[in-house]
C-alpha cells in the first residue's frame, strides 16, 4: 500500500438545516486515504458514511473544512472525471441493453466508438457478464443488474471507486460472491474503493483500512488498519485474525452508540 | 313479436356461451380473450337488428344494423370524401401541430422550475374546461373550411399533452440524476441521454388521450359551421333530414377512425416503450 | 401549495398580457374601419388597401386606433376587461329569470349536467361492481368499454337529441342521457381499476378470515377503490358538462349555455361568446373543485390522503 494521498479530509463538516432542526451529517472528520487503499466505511444509520462518500463526489457541500480529491476540490475532481459511483440500486436504464448501460459514460465522456466498443467488452468480462450483453435490465437477476452497475464504474478511467452499499439489497450467498469478484478486481486493477456498508462481515472481508462512525453528529470513532494479508479466500471469515478486527469494529460501534 | 321472442333467446344462448367460455379452463388463454367480446358485440347487433325489426321500430328513431351497413356500402364515396375533409385535414392537422407545440413548451418549461410550478396547475384547469367551446371563436377567425377545425384540434390536444409531457420529464429519480452528475455530464447529454426516454410512457399516454380528444374536437367543431363537407356537418344534416341511417353510418366511420388511430399510437408505443413495465405485462 | 402561489400567480399574470397584447393586432383593422367611417385620418386609406397589410405594419402605422381596439363591439378578439364586464353584467346584474342571464342558463345546462353525471355515475359503478365480480360479464363487456374510450362518442350527441323530441322527450332528459353516457366509461374504467387495486396479500389475509364477498367488497375493496373513484369522478363531471353543451347545439336550443355560444356565434356577437364560454369554464373548474373538495374530506378521514 502506497504512501500517496489521493483523498485529505480536514475539519470536515456538513450540516444540513431541515423542518426539524440543524443535522451535523459530519462533525469535525479527519482522514486521508492512500492510493490502492480499499476503505470500507461503517456505522448504524445516520452516522454520516453515506454523507461523506457523497461529499467526496461533490454531490453535497461542506458547510467547513476541506476535502482534496486528487490535491482538487471534489467539484473539479468531478469535472475531470476522476471517479466511479455505485449507487444501492443499480439504476441502470431499463430502454438501453446492458452493452448500452456501459456505454452511457462512454459517451457522454466523448470516448470514440472503436474505445467504447473495447472498454465495454473488456469490464463485461471482467465483470463476467459478457454473455448478457445484449440483454435489458429486466431480464438480469438484482446481483446481475448490481455488477453491470460496477461494470459501468469501472468502464472509464477513474482511478476512485466510490461504493455506496452497492450489495445492501441482495441476499448473502449472492453477496458472498460479490464480495470475492469485488476483492479480485480491486487486486487486477489497482484502484483506490471508497466502500460505505452496514455489514461488519463484509467489510472486515474486504478492506485495508476501516472507519468506523457514528450518528449524531455523525463522526469518526475509530480508524482500523486491517493486518490480513492482500490475498483472502472467503474462509478467512473464520480464522482468528479476523475475528478479532470484527470485534474491534463492534467495538468502535457500541462506543459510538453509548456515547449519545 | 316472433322475432322480438327469438332475440331475447339468442341472448340468453350467447350470453350461456360466454358464461361457460369465461369459466372454462381454456379462459386465460388469447383466443377466448378475443371471442368473448365479439360474441357479445354480435350478440348486440343481432338483438338489435331482431328486436327494431320485430317492433317495427320507425326508421327514425332508430334504424336496424342491416340498413347501416347498406347505406355505408351504397354512400361509401360521400363518406371517404368526409373522412378525408374532417379527419385527415382537420383532426390529424390539428393533432400533429398541437402535440409538438405542447411537447416543445413542456421541454423548454422543464428547465425553469418556477415556470412549471405555475404553468402545471394552470394547465390542468385548462385542460379540465369545456375547449369545445371555442369552436365558435375559433370558426370566426379561421373561416369556415378545415382550418378552423384543426384549430379546435390543436387547443383540444395541446393541455392535455402538455401536463402530460411535463409530468413524464420530471419522472426521473434523484439517484439517476446523480449519476449524471458523476459523470459531470452537460444539460443536454442529461436531457437526450435521460429525461427523454423516461418521459416517453407519459409522452405517448398523452398522445394516446390527444387522439380520442383529435377526433371529437374535428366532429363537434363543424357543427358550429362548415363547408358542405365534412363528417360533423354530414351528421347534423342528415339528423336535419331526419335521415338517420346516414348519421350511423358516419358514426361507424367516426368509430373504425378513432379506434384505429389510437390503435396505431399504441403500436408505436409498444415499440418505443417497449422496457416499461406497463408494456411488459 | 403554498410554494406553488406566486409561480401560479405570474403565469396567469403572463397570460393575461399577452391576451392583452394580442388583442391590439387581432382588433386593428376593425378599429381602423370605425375610425375612417367617423372621418379620422386613417393611414392608407381605404378598407380595401389594408385588407392584405399585416396587422402589425397598421398598428405601428396608426398608435391612435390601439385604445380604440379595446373598445369595440364586435370585436375578434374581445379584451379580458370587455369579457368580464358582460360577464358580470349578464349575471350579477340582471335578473336570474331574465332570458339573458347566464346564472339563468348555467342552471339549465348544469341542471342536466348533474342528472346526467348521477345517472352516469350510478350506473358505471353497478357495471364495474358486475365486471369485477362476474367473470362472464368482465370477459364480455371490459373490452368494449376500453375500446369506446377511443370513439368519438359526443359526435352522436345531436342524434340523441332528435331521436328523444321526436318521441316526446324534450328538455333536460335527453341532454342528460348524453352527460350520462359521456360519464358512464370514465366512471366504469376507473372504477374497476380501483376495485382491483388492493394487493394479493389483503386478499388472502381476508380469505384467512373466511370473510365472504360481500364484506370482502365493503371492507377493502371499495375503501381502497376511493382514489380511483375521485379521479373518475373529475373526468366524469367535466365530460358531462361538455355533454350537456353539445347537447344544446342541434336543435337551435333556446336555453343553456351551448344555446348561448350558439347564438353568440350566429349573431356575430363575440363579446356574448366568449363570455358564455368563460363562464362555462367557471361552472367546470367549480364542479371539479367541489369533487376535489369532497375527495380531500373523504381522504383524509379515510387517512388515505
Amino acid at each position: 500500500m502506497s504512501q500517496d494521498p489521493v483523498i485529505e479530509a480536514r475539519s470536515l463538516n456538513l450540516t444540513f438545516a431541515t423542518n426539524d432542526g440543524p443535522v451535523h451529517a459530519l462533525s469535525d472528520v479527519n482522514l486521508t486515504i492512500n492510493k490502492g487503499d480499499f476503505v470500507s466505511f461503517i456505522g448504524p444509520s445516520g452516522c454520516g458514511k453515506t454523507t461523506f462518500l457523497r461529499a467526496l463526489a461533490a454531490l453535497e457541500e461542506p458547510t467547513s473544512g476541506t476535502i482534496l480529491v486528487n490535491g482538487q476540490t471534489p467539484d473539479q475532481a468531478r469535472q475531470k472525471r476522476s471517479y466511479g459511483y455505485v449507487f444501492q440500486h443499480a439504476g441502470l436504464y431499463p430502454w438501453r441493453t446492458i452493452a448500452g448501460n456501459i456505454k452511457l459514460p462512454l459517451e457522454i465522456m466523448g470516448y470514440s466508438k472503436s474505445e467504447q466498443l473495447r472498454r465495454t467488452d473488456e469490464v463485461l468480462r471482467l465483470v463476467e457478464l459478457e454473455d448478457f450483453s445484449k440483454k435489458f435490465p429486466w431480464q438480469l437477476s438484482g446481483g446481475m443488474q448490481q455488477r453491470a452497475s460496477i461494470a459501468r464504474a469501472l468502464a472509464f478511467d477513474a482511478e476512485l471507486l466510490l461504493m455506496d452499499e452497492p450489495f445492501g439489497a441482495l441476499d448473502e450467498i449472492v453477496r458472498d460472491h460479490l464480495n470475492e469478484q469485488l476483492l479480485e478486481l480491486w487486486k487486477r486493477t489497482n484502484k483506490t474503493i471508497c466502500f460505505v456498508t452496514h455489514s461488519i462481515p463484509e467489510a472486515v472481508f474486504l478492506s485495508t483500512k476501516i472507519v468506523v462512525m457514528s450518528p449524531r453528529p455523525g463522526r469518526i470513532t475509530d480508524v482500523i488498519e486491517s493486518s490480513l494479508s492482500v490475498d483472502r479466500p472467503l474462509e478467512i471469515r473464520d480464522s482468528t485474525e479476523f475475528i478479532e478486527i470484527a470485534q474491534r469494529v463492534r467495538e468502535g460501534l457500541r462506543a459510538g452508540h453509548g456515547s449519545e | 313479436m316472433t322475432l322480438v321472442v327469438f332475440a331475447f333467446v339468442f341472448w340468453l344462448v350467447a350470453w350461456r356461451m360466454n358464461v361457460v367460455l369465461a369459466n372454462s379452463a381454456a379462459s386465460k388463454t388469447r383466443l377466448i380473450k378475443l371471442v368473448v367480446p365479439i360474441i357479445f358485440g354480435f350478440t348486440i347487433l343481432v338483438v338489435w337488428e331482431l328486436v327494431v325489426r320485430g317492433l317495427s321500430v320507425p326508421m327514425v328513431i332508430l334504424p336496424p344494423p342491416s340498413t347501416i351497413a347498406d347505406t355505408f356500402l351504397a354512400k361509401l364515396p360521400i363518406l371517404w370524401k368526409d373522412f378525408v375533409q374532417t379527419f385527415v385535414k382537420g383532426a390529424l392537422s390539428g393533432y400533429l401541430i398541437g402535440c409538438t407545440a405542447a411537447i416543445a413548451l413542456a421541454i423548454l418549461v422543464e428547465r425553469f422550475d418556477f415556470i412549471r410550478r405555475g404553468l402545471l396547475p394552470v394547465g390542468n384547469f385548462l385542460a379540465a374546461l369545456p375547449i369545445i367551446g371555442t369552436a365558435p371563436i375559433l370558426v370566426m377567425w379561421f373561416g369556415f373550411d378545415w382550418h378552423s377545425k384543426a384549430a379546435v384540434v390543436v387547443v383540444m390536444v395541446f393541455f392535455p399533452m402538455l401536463i402530460n409531457t411535463v409530468a413524464g420529464l420530471s419522472e426521473t429519480t434523484a439517484m439517476q440524476r446523480d449519476l449524471m452528475k458523476t459523470y459531470s455530464a452537460d444539460p443536454w447529454q442529461a436531457f437526450i441521454k435521460l429525461r427523454l426516454p423516461a418521459a416517453m410512457p407519459f409522452i405517448f399516454n398523452g398522445l394516446k388521450i390527444s387522439t380520442t380528444l383529435a377526433l371529437i374536437g374535428a366532429i363537434v367543431a363543424e357543427f358550429f359551421g362548415s363547408p358542405t363537407l365534412g363528417m360533423g356537418f354530414r351528421i347534423s344534416a342528415s339528423i336535419g333530414q331526419l335521415a338517420l341511417d346516414m348519421v350511423w353510418a358516419e358514426i361507424v366511420v367516426a368509430a373504425i377512425a378513432g379506434s384505429a388511430f389510437y390503435g396505431i399510437v399504441a403500436i408505436i408505443e409498444k415499440g418505443v416503450t417497449f422496457w416499461h413495465p406497463s408494456q411488459r405485462g | 401549495m403554498r410554494r406553488s402561489f406566486l409561480p401560479i400567480i405570474v403565469v396567469i399574470a403572463g397570460l393575461l398580457a399577452i391576451w392583452y397584447a394580442a388583442v391590439v393586432p387581432m382588433n386593428i383593422k376593425m378599429a381602423l374601419t370605425a375610425a375612417e367611417r367617423s372621418g379620422i385620418a386613417v393611414t392608407p386609406v381605404g378598407a380595401k388597401e389594408r385588407r392584405d397589410r399585416s396587422a402589425m405594419l397598421l398598428v405601428v402605422q396608426n398608435t391612435f386606433a390601439i385604445k380604440d381596439t379595446f373598445a369595440l363591439e364586435r370585436p375578434r378578439l374581445p379584451a379580458p376587461h370587455q369579457v368580464a364586464t358582460e360577464l358580470w353584467n349578464s349575471t350579477v346584474n340582471k335578473k336570474i329569470t331574465s332570458k339573458r342571464s347566464l346564472v339563468f342558463h348555467g342552471w339549465i345546462t348544469l341542471s342536466s349536467t348533474l342528472l346526467g353525471f348521477a345517472i352516469g355515475t350510478g350506473l358505471g359503478i353497478l357495471l364495474a361492481i358486475g365486471i369485477v365480480y362476474n367473470r362472464a360479464m368482465d370477459m364480455s363487456v371490459m373490452p368494449w368499454a376500453i375500446a369506446s374510450q377511443t370513439i368519438p362518442i359526443l359526435a352522436i350527441a345531436p342524434m340523441i337529441i332528435v331521436v328523444f323530441n321526436s318521441v316526446g322527450l324534450q328538455g333536460i332528459f335527453p341532454k342528460a342521457i348524453i352527460s350520462a353516457y359521456l360519464s358512464f366509461f370514465p366512471v366504469v374504467v376507473g372504477m374497476v381499476k380501483g376495485l382491483r387495486s388492493p394487493d394479493q396479500m389483503h386478499l388472502d389475509l381476508l380469505k384467512t378470515y373466511n370473510a365472504s364477498s360481500t364484506e370482502g367488497f365493503w371492507k377493502l375493496r371499495l375503501p381502497s377503490s376511493m382514489p380511483f373513484f375521485f379521479a373518475s369522478l373529475k373526468i366524469g363531471i367535466a365530460a358531462s358538462l361538455v355533454g350537456a353543451i353539445v347537447g344544446e347545439l342541434p336543435t337551435g336550443a333556446v336555453r343553456g349555455l351551448g344555446a348561448r355560444l350558439l347564438s353568440g356565434s350566429y349573431y356575430g356577437q363575440t363579446i356574448q361568446i366568449w363570455s358564455a364560454l368563460l363562464a362555462a369554464a367557471l361552472l367546470a373548474a367549480a364542479l371539479v373543485a367541489l369533487i376535489g373538495l369532497v375527495q380531500r374530506l373523504t381522504l383524509n378521514r379515510m387517512g388515505m390522503s
